[in-house]
Order: C-alpha cells, then sequence, then structure tokens
C-alpha cells in the first residue's frame, strides 16, 4: 500500500536544507509540524532543535525528551500537530541507517537530507512500518506556495 | 490505584486511537505491563526483545523523569499522570573514513 505523499512548502525545504549546511559537517536535526487528515499530511513549520550528541555529531544526532515535549508544546500553541522529524546526513546518501530505524516509531515521518561537501543534495522521507522491520519511502510533494494564497 | 497513561500521537494507532488510557497500578512498571496487556501491540514499540525498555523512551509521572526517581519502581498514587515520550535518535551509516 502506497501513503500519500507528504506535502511540504518549498520555504521548509529550504530552511531543512540550510539547517544542514549550517550544520555540515554535523548532523541537523528538527521537527516537523503540520496537520494529519484523512490521507493528507502536510508540513507548515519547523522547530529547528540542536543535535545533543556532542560525542559524534558527524554521524549521530539526538533530540532529548525535554526537546520532544517542547517541540509538542510550540505544535499546540500553534494549533498543529508534530508529525515528524528531520535530520541531515553530511556525506552520506539520504536513506535511513539500521540506526535510525532501530530509534524510530511508527506515524512519524522523517526528512533526511543528504549535504555532501556542505552542498545540500536528496531530500527524502521515510515512514517505518508496523512491524519495526523496515522503512517505506514516503513521496514528498513540494508545494510552491501556501494553498489559497 | 487508578492513573492515566498518555498516550503519544504515533502510538495511538495500537490503542483505538484513545489518546490517554486509565490502568490501575502502583508502580510506572505495573502501569506500563496493564497497559501493553491491554494493547498487546504497543509491546514492540516500548519494549526491546531483551524486555526493556526502549533506549528513546522515556517514562515521566506528572513531570518526573523516572530515570531520576526509581524507575520501573517509581510509585503512582491515585489520580498521577504517566507520560511516554520518545527521545528522537539516528544518524547516518557509519562513516568510511
Amino acid at each position: 500500500m502506497n501513503a500519500p505523499a507528504l506535502k511540504v512548502r518549498a520555504e521548509m525545504i529550504g530552511r531543512i536544507h540550510a539547517h544542514g549546511a549550517e550544520t555540515y559537517p554535523h548532523e541537523c536535526c528538527g521537527a516537523l509540524l503540520g496537520s494529519d487528515g484523512e490521507g493528507s499530511r502536510e508540513v507548515v513549520d519547523l522547530v529547528p532543535l540542536a543535535n545533543r550528541r556532542d560525542d559524534s555529531p558527524r554521524n549521530r544526532f539526538e533530540v532529548t525528551a525535554d526537546d520532544v515535549r517542547l517541540a509538542e508544546k510550540t505544535a499546540r500553541e500553534k494549533k498543529l500537530e508534530l508529525i515528524g522529524w528531520y535530520h541531515s546526513h553530511p556525506d552520506a546518501p539520504a536513506r535511513p541507517s539500521e540506526y535510525d530505524r532501530d530509534h524510530a516509531w511508527p506515524w512519524y515521518s522523517y526528512i533526511i537530507v543528504s549535504v555532501q561537501k556542505g552542498e545540500p543534495r536528496d531530500t527524502t522521507s521515510w515512514r517505518l512500518h508496523d512491524d519495526r522491520a523496515a522503512y517505506d519511502p514516503e513521496a514528498i510533494e513540494i508545494l510552491a506556495q501556501p494553498p489559497g494564497i | 490505584m487508578a492513573v492515566k497513561v498518555i498516550i503519544p500521537t504515533p502510538l495511538r494507532a495500537y490503542t483505538g486511537k484513545q489518546e490517554s488510557v486509565e490502568v490501575q497500578a502502583a508502580t510506572v512498571g505495573e502501569a506500563l505491563a496493564a497497559l501493553t496487556g491491554k494493547f498487546a501491540e504497543l509491546k514492540k514499540h516500548l519494549y526491546s526483545e531483551d524486555g526493556r525498555l526502549r533506549s528513546f523512551v522515556n517514562v515521566y509521572v506528572n513531570d518526573e523523569d523516572i530515570r531520576y526517581l526509581q524507575k520501573d519502581q517509581t510509585a503512582v498514587r491515585e489520580g498521577d499522570t504517566v507520560s511516554i515520550v520518545p527521545s528522537i535518535a539516528g544518524g547516518a551509516h557509519k562513516r568510511a573514513s
């Protein structure tokens, strides 16, 4: 079964890319805020967060539970939902690693941007299977501008 | 003791879309066991194969992280709220260099 595409406003892709370039060669991370309805999910805002992995920030990221609670609170205040997370893979493909899979939950959208030599390249999104065995790629539909404007 | 367990959005698919579930328990461990007893599909997302809470799964009683209390032996009282909060972790494959 193919999940519907994740709609992402172009401005948000730009902000994720900028964050990935800014923290290169370290991983960046942040929360995706938006809406999740019947067959439609859209990212309309971001909460950029600090990568708390000081020991191995080039190939690991961590968002602490306190930062997760902050992102949830921000979502509630903006009347949005916390629908997923983004992070970068510096000089590595935009594909989830085994480590990613061990630390994920279903339902969330996980956007990964590959940053090669400081330049943001491929951007992908993934959803974990219910049985935790693998990820499904989630198509990204980039919206040129907010609907209705 | 009746305590309320708040279910994070990603796991509501396994609790019949309930945002919170009331269980009878005297400790956090009992509350989570009652929860996963009621909703078996939750178990693999909270616990790893060795039966321990997954490293990225954090549990709070009211606003206190149980890691700084008595972990799963932390006592709960009537009306307490138990929250399950993930920390988010991941990263690229091992570096070649």
